[in-house]
């Protein structure tokens, strides 16, 4: 047996850097490095020169001057006294509004075609894949202005409702639909209203609680507890218990017509309606395809092995496919949030003043500084992205196959 | 993602560097033609007719700058501009002259860095509501939603005159014209405002006029006019004396009927230097001697441009007003042309 010696140690030559494998993938990435930072370091000089020529300068001051204009739907107080950089944050509330609200209808509506799309019936099959071809093919900016057009011409003017003839009337006087938007009643809470709210989320926690239980009284023993009434009746019956004792401390406040338009209650846009649905439906059909890559990637012997234990189609779909076909679906789910997010910014077509109605249109235009209000839109919607990103990878994470 | 802020703010140094420095004349002169920022559609000031040609009184502007430069008043590139893109349009350089119903005020003449040459058009903001509703006054307006072309100045007089008057209302923020007529006459809004010459020049279009009304209360000054960017003085100066050439061009009696036989020579020493037989007016300018002429012949002297595109006997009915001549009690006065 002989030792090895260790082969004699080279010491490291310049040459090394070119001619060593070892060495010569660092030099070349050491290169790009500096011709990039060069070619941007050349582009910011050549603007900042620009601009000095043009006799402008980059400035934020503007964000702190008021704002002199209304926006129509503002989430937090804000008049026209108030600074440009209110008028931003009300333009990022109403981004942020329309696309929580566009992720979750979408979702919904894409699992539903998703997992209708597979079906054996040959109607709905079809009709899904119709939904999906029809939807995902048009560009989303068509469907936004078509829902908004359609509602605008068919849904009848406030001025409709008025009068011994009038020729549309309000859902049991209480939800109007018109043209400039939806008008529903607002709940109002006076004394103790508050208490019915909080019995109400502590029923909902008592939900998951029951059904938590449920779930494990099951595995332990095997003994089923219905789940179906039992939640209704945790959900309702301790809240609406504590709205009569305390006297109904919960009123509503009914939309009346009023002048122009009706007044009090709630009124949900129009152009954040059109908006909304047109991204949930558009952004659905893309989330539908996801659906049934995912269900499809799960091999059919999962569904037959289940099917033999004597599981009914419902639970076999519940319990054993989506459980593993989310694992295909989170990551492209992912990217499809984070496209309404974006696409969210084409609301001007309709005139709903999100973050590029107002920073990036208004302002931009009464201040003419378009260069930091392009800036700022930039890390808005960047910080947005990863914070979604973000949020989203830790669900996958959870979800995703776990190797013991 | 860090790229594309960068990438950005190249796109944006790009245009930048376009816009400075090089003399707009000669870019011009070399390129044959003139770029001009017009509306996207307003008919009567700025709007392609059924042969496709662009027509009104905002293009008469660009089209006698174009004749004064280039001698050819055909020689035009129009590019249409949203009230919001039109600014940017020029301050990249993009378009030469902004000619756009476009109001003079102070922050654009110096924050923004432009130069406007004058003024073409007195201008107030109204109000535009049914008739059916039964309104009579812009004080009667609380609680109406608004039609509202967005990035306008017409959007801050707004705000200003509803918190003055203790009012409130919605508005509906609208990109360009025609969309806010559609939304109007579909009712989503119940009234649209804008400048009145622009009211009077949208209700034109609409198939029963007559049920639509102007309100009296004209809330703002309006003065619209040409411009230019900051900087760059040659060519506002010529941008500016054409202007100028237009209006004093009626003042003097010089049409587009009789400048040839004017143009032969006159008494008038002022008609003569307008024209060019006289002094070295376009010399000064950079231009030919014939420019005035030029620029007059294109489309007609200022009254002219107006009866024919927005005048008594067109469909959109302007009177003169506060447009007419000093001389006739109205705002327009040109300085003397020597």
């Amino acid at each position: 047996m002989t030792t090895l010696s260790d082969p004699p140690r080279e010491s490291f030559r310049l040459s090394m850097l070119l001619n060593d494998t070892r060495y010569r993938s660092y030099t070349f990435q050491f290169i790009a490095l500096l011709c990039v930072i060069a070619l941007f370091s050349f582009l910011g000089y050549n603007l900042v020169k620009n601009l000095q020529a043009a006799g402008l300068n980059i400035s934020y001051k503007f964000l702190g001057e008021t704002s002199n204009y209304d926006i129509n739907q503002t989430l937090i107080d804000y008049s026209s006294q108030s600074t440009h950089w209110r008028a931003a944050v009300v333009g990022v509330l109403n981004t942020l509004l329309v696309a929580f609200l566009a992720c979750v209808t979408a979702t919904i509506i894409g699992v539903v075609a998703g997992v209708l799309r597979l079906s054996k019936n040959w109607l709905i099959s079809k009709l899904m894949a119709v939904y999906v071809e029809a939807f995902r093919n048009v560009p989303v900016l068509i469907w936004i202005i078509i829902i908004f057009t359609v509602m605008t011409a068919v849904l009848p003017q406030p001025r409709d409702f008025r009068g011994e003839n009038a020729t549309a009337s309000m859902w049991f006087d209480a939800v109007a639909f018109t043209n400039r938007g939806v008008y529903i009643p607002k709940p109002v809470l006076e004394s103790g209203g508050m208490a019915v709210v909080i019995v109400f989320l502590l029923s909902i926690v008592g939900v998951f609680a029951y059904r938590r239980y449920a779930t494990k009284l099951l595995y332990a023993t095997g003994k089923m507890l219905p789940t179906g009434w039992p939640t209704l009746a945790i959900l309702f019956v301790p809240a609406l218990l504590t709205y009569f004792v305390l006297g109904k401390p919960i009123s509503l406040e009914m939309p009346v017509l009023a002048g122009f338009n009706f007044k009090g209650g709630i009124n949900i846009l129009g152009s954040l309606i059109a908006l909304w649905f047109a991204l949930a439906i558009y952004t659905g059909a893309f989330i539908a395809e996801n659906v049934r890559a995912g269900i499809q990637a799960v091999s059919r012997g999962q569904t037959e092995a289940a099917a033999s234990l004597g599981l009914r189609p419902g639970r076999i779909m519940n319990l054993v496919i989506l459980p593993q076909a989310l694992r295909v679906i989170i990551p492209p789910l992912i990217s499809n949030y984070l496209n309404i997010t974006k696409n969210s910014s084409l609301a001007i077509a309709v005139g709903y003043m999100d973050i590029t109605g107002t920073l990036g249109g208004i302002t931009l235009n009464q201040t003419g500084r378009a260069i930091e209000a392009i800036l700022l839109l930039m890390a808005f919607y960047l910080a947005i992205s990863l914070a979604i990103s973000f949020i989203m990878n830790i669900y996958n994470s959870k979800m995703k196959l776990k190797e013991r | 993602m860090k790229k594309s802020v960068i990438l950005g703010a190249l796109t944006v140094a790009g245009l930048a560097a376009g816009a400075a420095g090089a003399a707009t004349l000669d870019d011009v002169k070399a390129r044959g033609k003139l770029n001009c920022g017009v509306t996207t559609g307003l008919v009567g000031f700025a709007a392609p007719d059924a042969n496709g040609e662009w027509d009104g009184f905002d293009v008469g502007v660009c089209r006698a700058v174009a004749a004064a430069v280039l001698g050819d008043p055909a020689a035009v590139e129009f590019v249409p501009t949203t009230g919001k893109t039109r600014f940017t349009a020029l301050a990249s350089g993009e378009i030469d002259m902004l000619a756009r119903n476009t109001t003079w005020t102070f922050s654009r003449d110096t924050d923004l860095k432009f130069d406007f040459v004058g003024v073409n058009y007195y201008d107030g903001q109204g109000f535009m509501v049914p008739k059916a509703l039964g309104v009579s006054s812009a004080k009667e307006l609380d609680g109406a939603t608004v039609c509202i072309q967005t990035g306008t100045t017409t959007e801050l007089n707004l705000a200003d005159f509803f918190r003055s008057n203790n009012m409130e209302y919605t508005p509906v923020p609208i990109e360009t014209n025609a969309e806010a007529q559609q939304q109007y006459l579909a009712g989503a809004c119940d009234v649209y405002t804008t400048d009145a010459s622009g009211l009077a020049a949208t209700r034109a279009a609409f198939e029963a006029p007559g049920d639509h009304v102007v309100l009296p209360e004209i809330v703002s000054k309006e003065p619209l006019g040409p411009l230019v960017r900051h900087g760059d003085n040659d060519w506002g100066d010529i941008v500016r004396w054409t202007l100028n050439a237009l209006i004093a061009a009626e003042e003097l009696g010089v049409t587009s009927a009789n400048i040839e036989e004017l143009s032969a020579g006159t008494e008038n020493p002022e008609v003569n230097r307008l024209l060019g037989t006289e002094g070295n007016l376009g010399e000064m300018i950079g231009l030919d001697a014939g420019w005035g002429k030029a620029a007059i012949a294109a489309g007609g002297n200022y009254g002219e441009l107006f009866e024919k595109n927005i005048g008594e006997n067109t469909p959109i009915a302007l009177s003169r007003g506060l447009n007419a001549q000093w001389t006739d009690g109205g705002l327009l006065y040109a300085p003397p042309f020597r």
